[in-house]
């Protein structure tokens, strides 16, 4: 069964930046965009499992730091002529607090 | 291991023809074979049509890879590289390799391609007499480029030209000898030879035309070559480029049908038919191909019959040629020569290095040379390959096909009117429908976005232009074709200079104030242009602007070098390379304490921790700042180490304190966020073993002073320093070195190093500026203002707590 996890609290996620996020089974890199989306994805890019939460985030898209692949966050997809697919996970704000959906 | 049911296609021959069946057979029926694959070479694929611009220096052998053996893995096929196939055994169906490996087939394709023609000569076993066909040979010609001077080209074909024009760049003095008076007289007319030949002789070969060889001549390498009529010349390397045969010795003993080449029918089936042939090796309807438009063409059709499809028929190509000597446009097709039931037009402005000729029969093309300006090569090709009758528009033909109907002169029109079915770019065969579906489909607006989807202008790339003027014709407006000032990024088209100036033109001091102004089409922008403004805003305004840690590329974010485990590297500064037993001890202490997997001695004369987590870095680092350490910003666009050599304390030679100077460089210097990477050395005396030549600053200590050398780097492309200046003092180095780096870091763009700083914007200019006392010491006083604020150390912070955050994950449970 899927369930909301608490992660943190918003102001601990830089804008343009992200955190990383250490479950049981799996590293998930949330970020938080421009106007306070959230997005999580699974810490590993689909190119050669580089840690995407140490890239750059711009729009929704962040540029992972070893090869420079653009990987969308909402969607997990490699974008432009490269392919692949990682895992993106739901997240919600909720009283200033940011959940994951595992 | 698995058994599989699978069929086993086996392929000999890892090169350009073969691996391009395995490609279009991969498309068609991906699951179809087990693929096992030997390959003669000790590489991956390779574009083997691009070692020419290796050679020149215009491209790396990375550059050239077509398939990375991850892509042999990724696609389930075995290769075996650095394996001779020597036998076919045709009654077990099965290879064997030199090394004894042996692979069962099912069916098998053949792909040796051909061997370079060795003239008979006595003396040709001698070393440093080669041929041009692959990596092995670029490497020794690279390697005898360095050490002797002077080479000879047999063969003043489109390889040997080649050949000739790369050693050349290399700075050999380089020589062709021909037999016929004229070059590539299989491919170019009388008049094309000789504009070519003269614009060859310009930048600098030497041709012996009408001559031929006797003998090589030297003791335990060539030393030069004697011909004919007696005559000899110097030559510490020749180059055989006289032409290339089949490579059919393997299908010849396995008893498969021969003649110049493996006789194959429309389907390059052989004789036996389990067995397949494409590439350089084969022999169709008479013809044997040595250029890889045709080769590509077979692919297609015999993957279609691999794939037990059956419906495709190759039937011979209609090549055309082009030289791939950067500046020199050169094309032909067909038959340029013609006979008397043939016409020819011409067209020949000598003044101007243009020459066009067109033979008719009929009222049809039958062959062009041009020669100066190539933009119609395919419009005429294409009109040969399909027989069009041109009578309507003879008199304008030579004009080119910007002059049907009423279109203009630009190239974008011509494409324009090209069938769907014209060939754009010859080495992949890709025609303008697929790039203009590409293009509109899947909405692509840059050469490397046409380039990644279709191929197109991606082997040789003398149909550049031509995929340009597609994507100008076909997204219009959007398109701005490669313009001479570069826009930062596609954010913006604003210039690097553009920006630098409005920043302090029009005051502004925060990356949204910097984007409105120069109406940005995105939002935050993206991962190139936020560096290049953070790095702008902090150069401009060094005590004001807050640093935007978010808007750095990772490692100096993270203040190390991110490796490809995704752990970090650790490199405190050593100030000049100097070091005391107390700080050895520290560190050693620190890499026992954090358990670190591996320690080197860099190449910048500092200690590296590699492997470490990013959660440790903060605490390793307060280990380190508590023993007198301070960040190395070997990760960083930033000024990065001073190398130093022993100098006169202690060298018979030394006549100057280089260690002493490098530390006050260093303690000057350091901390300083630069447009790129920025690195310095002292040599105590011109021997100069701090290799201070190719630094961005270099000073090489004399008697009578210190020479400032300025501009160097080594890395991929080696450049060598220019003098500056030469001063007195120590004090006089620190000045002209603080105003250097400021001129630098005011003026440079982002990601632009001192090397290619200086080439674009002149040394003149430079030394004007740091020669100028007044400006000199403004400069110094602006960097002086801004080391203030650079001049913390990010790792004492962190060790501190700062920016936590960054370094520490959160850890949430189910
Ligand atoms: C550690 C070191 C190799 C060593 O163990 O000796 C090194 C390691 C790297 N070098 Fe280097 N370079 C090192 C000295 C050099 C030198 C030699 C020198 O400084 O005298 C050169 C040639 C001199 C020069 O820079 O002109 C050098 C030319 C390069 C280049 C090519 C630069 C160029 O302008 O062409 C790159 C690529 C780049 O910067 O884009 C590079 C990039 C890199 C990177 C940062 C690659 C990367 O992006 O991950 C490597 C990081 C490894 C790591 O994780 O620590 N490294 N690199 C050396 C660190 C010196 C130091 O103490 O700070
Ligand atoms: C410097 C240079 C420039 C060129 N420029 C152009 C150009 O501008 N345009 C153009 O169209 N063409 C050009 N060509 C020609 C083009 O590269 C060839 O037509 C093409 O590579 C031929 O492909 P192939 O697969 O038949 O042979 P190759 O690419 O030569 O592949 C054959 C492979 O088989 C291997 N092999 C041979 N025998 C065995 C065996 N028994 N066991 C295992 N492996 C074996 C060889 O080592 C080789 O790797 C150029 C060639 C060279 C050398
Ligand atoms: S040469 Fe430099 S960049 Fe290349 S592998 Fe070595 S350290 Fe890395
Ligand atoms: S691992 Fe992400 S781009 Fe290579």
């Amino acid at each position: 069964m899927s369930k909301w996890l608490e992660v943190a609290p918003l102001e601990d996620i830089p804008v343009l930046g992200s955190r990383v996020v250490d479950t049981p089974d799996t590293r998930i890199a949330v970020f938080r965009g421009k106007n306070d989306q959230i997005y999580a994805i699974k810490d590993a890019c689909p190119h050669k499992q580089g840690p995407l939460s140490q890239g750059i985030m711009h729009g929704d898209s962040v540029t992972c730091p070893l090869h420079n692949w653009k990987i969308s966050l909402s969607s997990g997809e490699a974008l432009g002529p490269d392919e692949g697919c990682t895992n993106v996970f739901q997240t919600k704000v909720d009283s200033g607090l940011v959940y994951i959906q595992l | 291991m698995k058994l599989s049911m699978k069929e086993k296609l086996v392929l000999i021959g890892n090169g350009m023809a073969g691996i391009r069946v395995i490609e279009e057979l991969l498309k068609l029926k991906p699951d179809l074979y087990d693929i096992t694959v030997f390959g003669n070479e000790p590489y991956g694929n390779y574009n083997r049509i691009m070692l020419s611009p290796v050679l020149a220096g215009e491209k790396t052998i990375d550059d050239i890879m077509l398939n990375t053996e991850q892509w042999y893995a990724d696609n389930g096929i075995k290769l075996n590289k650095d394996s001779r196939v020597e036998q076919i055994d045709r009654i077990k169906c099965e290879v064997v390799a030199r090394d004894g490996q042996r692979a069962a087939y099912d069916r098998l394709l053949i792909a040796t391609g051909s061997l370079p023609f060795i003239l008979p000569l006595p003396g040709v076993d001698k070393p440093g007499v080669i041929s041009f066909r692959d990596i092995a040979d670029v490497d020794s010609m690279l390697v005898a480029a360095k050490t002797f001077k002077n080479a000879l080209v047999i063969g003043g074909g489109l390889l040997g030209l080649e050949a000739a024009n790369g050693l050349m760049k290399q700075g050999m003095t380089v020589s062709v000898v021909h037999l016929p008076d004229t070059l590539m007289e299989r491919q170019l007319d009388r008049p094309a030879a000789k504009m070519l030949q003269s614009s060859l002789e310009e930048r600098g070969l030497n041709f012996l035309m009408k001559h031929s060889t006797a003998e090589i001549l030297g003791e335990d390498r060539v030393s030069g070559v004697r011909f004919n009529d007696g005559s000899e010349i110097v030559a510490d390397l020749v180059v055989m480029a006289v032409g290339i045969k089949p490579n059919i010795e393997l299908a010849q003993t396995s008893g498969l049908h021969c003649e110049r080449g493996i006789v194959v029918n429309d389907t390059l089936q052989t004789f036996d038919p389990k067995i397949y042939a494409v590439g350089e090796c084969v022999q169709h309807r008479g013809v044997a191909y040595g250029l890889v438009a045709p080769l590509f063409e077979q692919a297609k059709v015999c993957a279609n019959h691999l794939a037990n499809y059956g419906i495709a028929r190759y039937e011979g190509t209609v090549t055309s040629t082009k030289l791939k000597v950067t500046g020199i446009e050169l094309f032909s097709a067909g038959d340029f020569i013609g006979d008397e039931n043939s016409e020819e037009i011409v067209f020949q402005d000598v003044a101007n290095g243009t020459y066009k000729k067109l033979i008719l029969e009929g009222n049809c093309v039958k062959g062009a040379v041009l020669y100066g300006n190539t933009v119609d090569g395919s419009w005429y090709f294409q009109l040969i390959k399909d027989g069009t009758d041109v009578s309507a528009y003879r008199d304008t033909l030579l004009f080119g096909q910007a002059h049907l109907g009423d279109s203009g002169h630009n190239p974008e029109t011509r494409v324009a009117n090209l069938p769907n079915d014209a060939e754009i770019c010859g080495c992949n065969g890709v025609c303008k429908g697929d790039i203009v579906n590409a293009i509109s489909e899947k909405k692509l607006f840059t050469l490397e976005e046409v380039r990644a989807h279709t191929k197109a202008s991606s082997s040789c790339g003398s149909c550049t232009g031509l995929v340009e003027s597609l994507l100008a014709y076909t997204v219009g407006g959007e398109y701005s074709a490669t313009p001479k000032t570069r826009p930062l990024c596609t954010c913006t088209d604003a210039t690097h200079d553009d920006v630098r100036k409005g920043i302090l033109q029009y005051q502004l001091k925060t990356m949204p104030a910097v984007r409105d102004s120069f109406e940005w089409r995105s939002e935050d922008g993206c991962a190139a242009c936020r560096n290049s403004l953070n790095y702008y805003l902090l150069c401009a305004w060094p005590t004001q602007y807050a640093d935007d840690a978010q808007s750095r590329f990772i490692n100096e974010r993270a203040h190390g070098n991110i490796q490809k485990d995704g752990t970090y590297s650790v490199v405190p500064r050593m100030f000049g390379g100097m070091c005391t037993p107390d700080q050895l001890r520290t560190i050693a202490n620190v890499a026992d304490k954090y358990k670190v997997p591996e320690m080197k001695v860099t190449g910048g004369q500092r200690i590296d921790m590699f492997g470490i987590a990013k959660e440790q870095l903060p605490a390793m680092w307060k280990d380190l700042t508590d023993g007198g350490f301070v960040s190395g910003h070997a990760y960083g666009k930033a000024m990065r180490t001073v190398k130093t050599c022993a100098g006169d304390t202690w060298c018979r030679f030394g006549t100057q304190n280089s260690t002493r100077l490098g530390v006050k460089l260093e303690q000057l210097t350091w901390g300083s966020w630069m447009p790129h990477k920025f690195k310095l050395a002292v040599s105590g005396c011109p021997r100069n073993c701090a290799e201070a030549t190719i630094k961005d600053i270099g000073i090489v200590c004399v008697d009578s002073g210190y020479e400032l050398h300025v501009g160097g780097n080594g890395g991929i492309k080696v450049r060598v320093t220019d003098l500056l200046c030469k001063v007195e003092t120590e004090e006089q180095v620190l000045e002209y070195t603080g105003a250097y780096c400021q001129l630098y870091r005011e003026d440079a763009h982002y990601l632009e190093r001192t090397a290619p700083w200086v080439e674009r914007v002149g040394l003149a200019k430079i030394k004007a500026a740091i020669e100028d006392e007044t400006q000199r010491k403004a400069l110094l006083e602006r960097f002086l203002i801004s080391q203030k604020a650079a001049q913390i150390d990010p790792w004492t912070e962190r060790a501190h707590g700062a920016e936590a955050n960054e370094f520490t994950p959160i850890t949430v449970s189910a």
